[in-house]
């Protein structure tokens, strides 16, 4: 993390100047200059490096240059949005992309497998933006089902705010979750599908049938089982892609999440909004990629030391 | 299960609220870009201003025409030519119910130029605001000033009580740690109220009753949301889907779209802005050319060489498909009445390449341009068009165009001007021609002191002194004399090169009638439901 806010800090030396964006064309250079004092961007780079760290040691991820509001607040308000997006693309990438998976694997022949490699290919090679403007296209400008852009009405929750409990909400979930969930979901579909065919050629699946196993039991209770390791690992990580991606699906869907106030922070020199996400986005992956490690152990009786007795 | 059937419970109830307020006449509007602080004195800048209007209001107001008229001033006069009264109107309310005296004129006179406003330019520094009773306020000021009033319609009068009782006297500057209720909160004389403001994402409006010119109002909404929407495309899709009554700008290659859905239609028109080309006459060496030891553009026969060259026409039907207005001068038509008397050089290559002959570069030569890519209506586009006219009389442009933020970081003072020839675009904030001559015309030294914004470092003594002169004329025929001679002499010296007035694009609702005023400003008072 450590690293990622040094090269951020690195790059934000190229991103432009904050205070052309903070004040209007008729400032004058001498309170230009005053202010670029007052902000401390005439420090050296090592200085104002180390007084970001150890302020946000503390908890203190500094103010918006844009907003005039503390950046961890502006963070937390932006959360909510866009981990619910996440949480029900990564939800719609697991819950269509295994059974489809299993699917291709099992019927490898059947028409409705050779649709889906082709959807699949589709979601792979087109660029979010584009899925997301057709998406917009067709279900809101022609068809008028599903709102185009936002998050519809939210409910309130004190700390959280959310989309969930209203019906325009709820609308306004479907079409970035799919932009967004679309590439996970033929990545973890191709994966099942490979995964799969590659565990019903090994010799355990052929003793069972010669048990006279039923198909089904096979499949699922035996076949699905030992495909889900990898499975994991890379939803694991791919959560905290959707999360960090999302950048791309608020930003065609003007969903007030956290990548669409990075962009803005971008486009507008907001170097405190930057560093903070980018350390947030950080501190995200670390803690995925801890828990996918410790839900091996449940996963896999193999490599819980001194567990099951072999 | 109580828990889940109560949230459910609270969600049916704001769902049938919800169906309840918008039995009203709700207007729904999104802009690309986001209202940031709601203190009217933050920022300068067109759309922020332009929205805080409707809430906070001036002495004077602009109507659709520009034309400047009287808002909580109901006349003024020129006492004598240093002297100014201004007669304010009664009987006006704050949206908290205070009053609106000459005291809350006075203390916005001191907000407006206290450390930290952005909007210091409003007023002269010097000028001394004297109260002669509840309603009537003189200006004093220490030289003859007959634009005073020109840019008082974007500055808002703000309730002094309140202010002070808020801890809001002090402006929330651009440094600031910490928000202010003003920055936060809205409380002015306008005929809407700011009723919930989430930054970045949606504010609402709501109409005030109470407004003094409630009598007169020609609008029939009762609320207004408006939402940012960045992506272009989005933005149009909200419109063509229903969902906004008004998105803007739209895309010059989607008007037709708009245009063809049977709901909406696209409202054009010409913007004040004015988008040219500078050149850098100051260096003795251009920074980014291969002709070393001296500077082409000081030279004037090369400036008009690539003035020449440009056919502007091309760029108008081609590149903004014909959403643009061909400019002779640096200013909109608009603001400058004599604005026909000043022609354009015309589309000629062959005389461009005899003039670059002449001054001695037969073979051409090679130059960087610097262009924004997200600033303005197809400014990337422009300048590969330039680009490629250039080439045919053997200049050899090589192109960096950049977004905004890194553009502006490199051209401007703050970047101590690193360009040899650019593209800008320039909207005088008092709609008047000393703005255009005295930042763009005016002669600066190294680190921008005098004419800020002129890049290229264009200077002329004469033109100087008539700037100087034009500040102080009172008599209007005399001043848009002086004017026009200004901008004689730095057309027939090439200073910059002049391309056009850029078009506003807004796609409009058929369900709505609204107002476009050529300063890209939304007047909600000018909203109408059909």
């Amino acid at each position: 993390m450590l690293v990622v806010s040094l090269i951020a800090f690195v790059m934000f030396r190229f991103v432009g100047d904050p205070v052309d964006q903070m004040v209007g064309l008729e400032t004058t250079l001498e309170e230009r200059a005053k202010l670029r004092e007052q902000l401390g961007l005439n420090d050296p780079l090592p200085v104002q490096f180390w007084n970001f760290v150890s302020k946000a040691a503390q908890g203190d991820l500094g103010i918006s240059y844009q907003f005039k509001r503390p950046v961890a607040v502006l963070l937390s308000e932006r959360l909510p949005a866009t981990l619910e997006l996440s949480f029900v693309s990564a939800l719609f990438a697991l819950l269509a992309g295994i059974p489809m998976g299993v699917y291709t694997a099992l019927r490898r022949e059947s028409f409705l497998s050779k649709l889906f490699l082709t959807v699949s290919l589709i979601g792979i090679s087109l660029p979010t933006f584009l899925i997301g403007i057709l998406l917009i296209f067709i279900f809101s400008v022609n068809l008028q089902w599903l709102p185009s852009f936002g998050r519809g009405q939210v409910v309130d929750l004190g700390w959280w705010t959310t989309g969930f409990l209203t019906v325009s909400g709820l609308k306004a979930l479907i079409l970035p979750s799919i932009t967004l969930g679309l590439f996970q979901m033929t990545l973890i579909m191709r994966l099942v599908r490979s995964e799969m065919l590659e565990v019903l050629r090994t010799d355990y699946i052929k003793f069972a049938r010669a048990r006279g196993l039923k198909d089904r039991a096979i499949h699922f209770g035996h076949a699905l089982k030992n495909t889900l390791i990898p499975v994991i690992t890379i939803t694991g990580l791919q959560l905290g892609s959707i999360i960090a991606f999302a950048i791309i699906t608020e930003t065609v869907f003007q969903w007030p999440g956290m990548g669409l106030l990075f962009l803005q922070a971008v486009q507008n020199v907001d170097i405190p909004i930057m560093s903070a996400y980018l350390l947030l986005i950080a501190f995200l992956f670390v803690a995925i990629n801890l828990i996918v490690d410790l839900l091996y152990v449940v996963v896999d009786p193999r490599i819980r030391i001194g567990g099951a007795e072999a | 299960m109580s828990l889940r059937r109560s949230l459910l419970g609270a969600t049916l109830l704001t769902g049938l609220l919800a169906t309840q307020a918008y039995a009203e006449n709700t207007f729904k509007f999104a802009f690309q870009g986001t209202l940031k602080s709601l203190d009217p004195y933050s920022l300068n800048e067109t759309f922020t201003l332009g929205t805080l209007n409707n809430v906070y209001e001036g002495l004077t107001r602009r109507g659709p025409d520009l034309q400047i008229r009287p808002a909580l001033a109901e006349s003024w006069e020129v006492v004598e030519p240093t002297r100014w009264r201004f007669h304010l109107r009664k009987d006006v309310k704050f949206h908290n119910g205070n009053d609106f005296t000459a005291a809350d004129v006075v203390f916005s006179a001191d907000r407006v130029r206290s450390e930290g406003s952005d909007l210091k330019t409003r007023i002269p520094a010097d000028a001394k605001f004297e109260i002669v009773d509840d309603h009537t306020v003189d200006v004093v000021l220490t030289s003859p000033n007959p634009i005073l009033h020109y840019e008082w319609d974007t500055w808002g009068i703000i309730d002094k009580e309140w202010a002070e009782a808020n801890d809001s006297v002090r402006v929330t500057s651009a440094s600031d740690q910490s928000a202010t209720t003003i920055s936060l909160q809205a409380n002015g004389t306008g005929p809407f109220k700011i009723t919930n403001h989430d930054a970045g994402v949606k504010t609402t409006l709501a109409a005030n009753p109470d407004w003094w010119d409630a009598a007169n109002k020609k609008y029939n909404v009762d609320t207004i949301e408006f939402a940012t929407i960045a992506s272009d495309a989005t933005r149009v899709a909200a419109l063509l889907s229903g969902e906004m009554d008004l998105v803007y700008p739209i895309p010059v290659q989607d008007i037709k779209r708009v245009n063809d859905n049977a709901a909406t239609a696209a409202l054009t028109g010409p913007e004040l802005r004015t988008i040219f080309l500078g050149m850098d006459q100051m260096r003795d060496e251009l920074l980014y050319s291969n002709i070393k030891g001296k500077n082409p553009f000081k030279d004037q026969r090369v400036r008009e060489a690539f003035y020449h060259a440009i056919d502007i026409e091309a760029i108008k039907e081609k590149v903004m498909r014909n959403l643009s207005t061909p400019s002779s001068i640096m200013i909109s038509p608009f603001m400058f009445d004599n604005a026909s008397k000043i022609a354009r050089l015309g589309y000629d290559p062959d005389a461009s390449k005899n003039l670059l002959k002449e001054a001695g570069y037969a073979d051409g030569f090679e130059v960087g341009m610097d262009c924004p890519n997200d600033r303005y209506v197809n400014d990337e586009a422009i300048c590969q068009a330039v680009v490629a006219m250039l080439a045919r009389v053997g200049i050899k442009v090589n192109l960096n165009a950049q977004p905004k933020a890194q553009y502006f970081a490199k051209v401007l003072a703050s970047g101590g001007f690193d360009t040899s020839f650019y593209l800008l675009g320039w909207t005088p904030g008092s709609f008047d021609s000393w703005n255009v001559l005295s930042n763009l015309h005016g002669c600066r030294d190294e680190a921008g002191n005098g004419g800020m914004f002129n890049l290229g470092g264009y200077c002329n003594e004469d033109v100087d002194s008539l700037t100087a002169q034009i500040l102080v004329e009172n008599d209007p025929n005399k001043r848009l004399d002086l004017i026009t001679q200004a901008y004689q002499i730095t057309t027939a010296e090439s200073a910059y090169i002049p391309l056009h007035q850029q078009g506003l694009a807004w796609g409009v609702s058929d369900g709505f009638d609204v107002v476009q005023r050529a300063d890209n400003v939304l007047m909600l008072y000018h909203v109408n439901k059909k």
